[in-house]
């Protein structure tokens, strides 16, 4: 019982200082939040350039907004993995913690990353796109977190495949394309239906995909993360 | 053997046959096949088109199925199968679009319209994309096993999602799709005559028998590429 007990904290303690170590060496550099924010103000005004005077359908403003938030999480999310081997960090980490807890660590880290995108997307774009209205509050909010979560699941464990290949950077957005469609095509729809106004029941079964999509994904993230991750 | 011509008879059959028979708007004796309105000849599609349409389908299971083999056993022969699989899968989803593109145009009006089957074999045809962009940028074979293995495993989980997505958010323009009396379901009760359903299940078997044996050839040719590796 109580050697149970220790292995769960002991596990949860390097979960945590993973996530701690990511955080504080991002801090540090501010490579991963630079390179987010600036690709999020890059693309919102690509986007306002090219619509200049003229608005757009809410339709597809909607769609755009996830464009934006996708490009952005492609350039950033993959960091936290591709440091390790630039570093040459990989072996020591194998040696200190448990896979999983390692992979969990880096979701978190992830997660909050991407959450933080997509608070300043959202604020940005929601702020100088004057045609971009949400009518349906809920509906959004649902979208947004559950997006993030989901996004932060299948981002951390292709960022882990990328790593060990040798093409790190082109690579990261073809592999994730496919297995995030599902989630983009779910969220964009609920956005469509935020900003149509529809009511909270429309959109039930959005969410039950993406809730779904997010425990299928991170099951089987976690259950493979130990392929990747031993040699 | 046995398998190559028993795919190449049936599979010459379905060709004489499903290009061949005279099509009758009131069909009297068996080898004449019914004309549905506003398909006409279009309809002989079906003989060729969901067939790959089916292979490319088998053969992304296949290929999944492998990769899990590989991940248990760590046996090269696993990932030579599994790769195996995904290129003729890769071929055939290129044979099916170009087919169904082309009969859209003259069918639909234009070669691509976004109908769930369409972005579904798309979305097939990335994953394959992307599986094999992976599968080149890793040098090691154990390593490229092991990513690609654990990559094809984690897009095949996601794929099922766009069984429900779909419906959601487009209508179809294929037969089983919403908006379809017949139903918006995975699997198509095709309103078929007698004869035309022979034919067509007829190349169902054989389109899956020249599967077996393309595969088997190409797990044969790797199997002594690698030997011929080994000799230098």
């Amino acid at each position: 019982m109580e050697a149970a007990e220790s292995a769960r904290t002991s596990y949860l303690r390097s979960l945590r200082s993973v996530f701690l170590k990511d955080w504080l060496s991002e801090l540090r550099t501010r490579y991963a939040i630079s390179a987010l924010l600036m690709f999020v103000v890059t693309t919102i005004s690509i986007i306002l350039f090219s619509l200049g005077s003229e608005g757009a359908p809410p339709d597809a403003l909607s769609g755009m907004l996830w464009v934006v938030i996708f490009f952005g999480a492609m350039s950033g999310l993959s960091r936290t993995f591709v440091m390790e081997e630039e570093r040459g960090t990989t072996l020591t980490l194998q040696l200190l913690a448990p896979p999983s807890a390692i992979f969990f660590g880096k979701l978190l880290f992830n997660l909050v990353l991407i959450t933080g995108l997509n608070a300043v997307s959202v604020a940005l774009y929601a702020a100088f796109i004057t045609g971009f209205v949400i009518k349906t509050v809920s509906i959004f909010l649902a979208a947004v977190v559950l997006g993030s979560l989901g996004f932060a699941s299948a981002a951390t464990i292709i960022a882990a495949i990328i790593a060990r290949a040798n093409t790190r950077g082109t690579l990261y957005p073809v592999l994730s394309f496919p297995i995030l469609l599902p989630l983009l095509l779910t969220v964009i729809h609920a956005t469509q239906l935020a900003s149509d106004g529809a009511p909270f029941s429309e959109a039930i079964g959005e969410i039950q995909i993406l809730i779904s999509y997010i425990v299928v994904v991170t099951t089987a993230a976690y259950m493979l993360f130990d392929y990747i991750w031993k040699d | 053997m046995v398998v190559k011509v028993l795919s190449g008879v049936l599979l010459t059959l379905v060709i004489i046959l499903g290009l061949g028979l005279p099509m009758s708007p009131h069909p009297q004796s068996w080898y004449e096949l019914p004309v549905i309105p506003g398909l006409e000849d279009k309809a002989r599609i079906i003989f060729f088109h969901v067939p790959m349409a089916w292979l490319s389908v088998i053969a992304f299971l296949t290929s999944m199925y492998y990769a899990i083999a590989y991940l248990r056993t760590r046996q090269m022969k696993n990932d030579v199968r599994s790769s195996a699989a995904a290129g003729l899968g890769l071929l055939f989803c290129i044979l099916a679009t170009l087919t169904g593109a082309v009969w859209a145009k003259f069918n639909w009006g234009s070669y691509w319209n976004w109908d769930p089957r369409e972005t579904s074999i798309f979305v097939l045809l990335l994953i394959y994309g992307a599986y094999f962009s992976l599968r080149s940028a890793v040098e090691t074979e154990e390593k490229r096993a092991t990513l690609s293995s654990v990559y094809s495993i984690i897009a095949a989980v996601t794929v099922p999602f766009f069984i429900f997505i779909m419906p959601r958010i487009m209508t179809g323009l294929h037969p089983g799709a919403k908006g379809d009396p017949e139903g918006a379901g995975p699997v198509v009760e095709f309103k078929m005559s007698p004869n035309m359903r022979l034919i067509f299940y007829t190349s169902l078997v054989a389109f899956t028998l020249l599967f077996y044996w393309l595969f088997q050839l190409r797990v044969r040719a790797a199997a002594l590429e690698a030997h011929n590796d080994q000799r230098g």
